[in-house]
């Protein structure tokens, strides 16, 4: 590719920032870089909450503030952050309501080792009640070949 | 025996019905969502100011004063309801307000508090909204309390109230600060 070629996509693409940028886009597909950046950036958005449409992630939400939350997260990976500090980040501001899934920390340890609980529970209940029948149909068995001989 | 196992599943299902209404009851207000800020430093900013571009609003100068940040902009329809309340805690003199006009127009802005009053001390500009999200702004008005030392040590969501005033800002001041009441006339 040639100079001139570079500088026009250059002028291009400033342009298309500085017009997306006043544009009241609803969810715009916004370009990384590069295919692995775009990864990481699609991934990280569609693991935050937006804070306004409580049930939708940033990827989906058409409201302004998660614009603004999507260009900070573009910002910071921009600058070479990790997505765990990215992740930080976000947690440290809004707290842990802002991950879809939330992490294992003492606070939410109930949540996520209730459902194990709940089906060791159900299993040793379920063994029981089966060795329990077992014992039962074997001496029904017996109690008929007594009766029968 | 017999007789104990109609009597389990039935213990089983009032022990879920009373944890599920336990958990209803104390589960927070969907819209008010704790801030992580608290009891944490505030977030350090130098913003340009909306009375004079030429000038800024940083943190810094706040340092040393207990001050009350409210997030606002002319476009939040329940700002424009919260503005009488500002407008009387100016007048108590008890703490200062520092407004950060979020995603506004400038002359909007400018032209608002021209009409309706001022009640800040200070206002800073976060034009494109990068600020507000320092602070885990999720909709305004939002009010947060700073103390001399920097830190954040409550938060406001919604527009004041002479209630919240009284019952929530006040009592967190500290004592000898809270002299003449706003009037509620």
């Amino acid at each position: 590719m040639s100079a001139r070629t570079d500088s026009v996509l250059i002028v291009a693409l400033v342009a298309a920032l500085l017009l997306g940028s006043s544009a009241a886009y609803a969810i715009a597909p916004e370009q990384m870089p590069t295919p692995q950046l775009e990864t990481r950036y699609l991934a990280l958005i569609q693991g935050f909450r937006c804070m306004q449409c409580q049930d939708e992630s940033l990827a989906d939400s058409p409201v302004d503030l998660a614009a603004d939350m999507r260009r900070q997260i573009r910002d910071m990976l921009l600058a070479g952050r990790t997505d765990q500090q990215i992740r930080d980040f976000m947690v440290s501001r809004y707290g842990y309501f802002i991950l879809f899934k939330p992490p294992f920390v003492p606070k939410t340890a109930w949540l996520w080792l209730t459902p194990g609980v709940v089906l060791l529970i159900g299993v040793i209940a379920a063994l029981t009640v089966i060795r329990r029948r077992a014992a039962l149909a074997a001496t029904d068995l017996e109690d008929n070949d007594l009766t029968d001989a | 025996m017999s007789r104990l196992r109609f009597v389990i599943p039935l213990g089983v299902f009032a022990l879920l019905v009373v944890v599920l209404a336990v958990g209803i009851q104390q589960s927070p207000d969907k819209d008010l969502i704790p801030s992580p800020l608290i009891g944490k430093p505030a977030p350090e900013f130098s913003l340009p100011s909306l009375t004079d571009p030429a000038q800024r609003v940083s943190s810094g100068q706040l340092l040393g004063h207990w001050y009350l940040f409210n997030v606002w902009g002319t476009w939040c329809v329940s700002c424009r309801e919260e503005h009488e309340m500002l407008l009387k805690i100016k007048q108590s003199g008890v703490i200062p307000l520092v407004g950060l006009d979020w995603k506004d127009d400038r002359d909007d802005a400018l032209s608002f508090l021209k009409d309706a009053g001022n009640p800040y001390a200070t206002i800073a500009v976060d034009h494109d909204g990068s600020e507000a999200i320092m602070w885990g702004v999720y909709g305004a008005p939002e009010t947060f309390l700073v103390n001399p030392q920097g830190i954040v040590t409550y938060k406001y969501i919604g527009p004041i109230t002479q209630q919240a005033w009284e019952r929530e800002i006040l009592p967190r001041l500290p004592m000898g600060r809270t002299p003449a009441m706003p009037s509620s006339s």
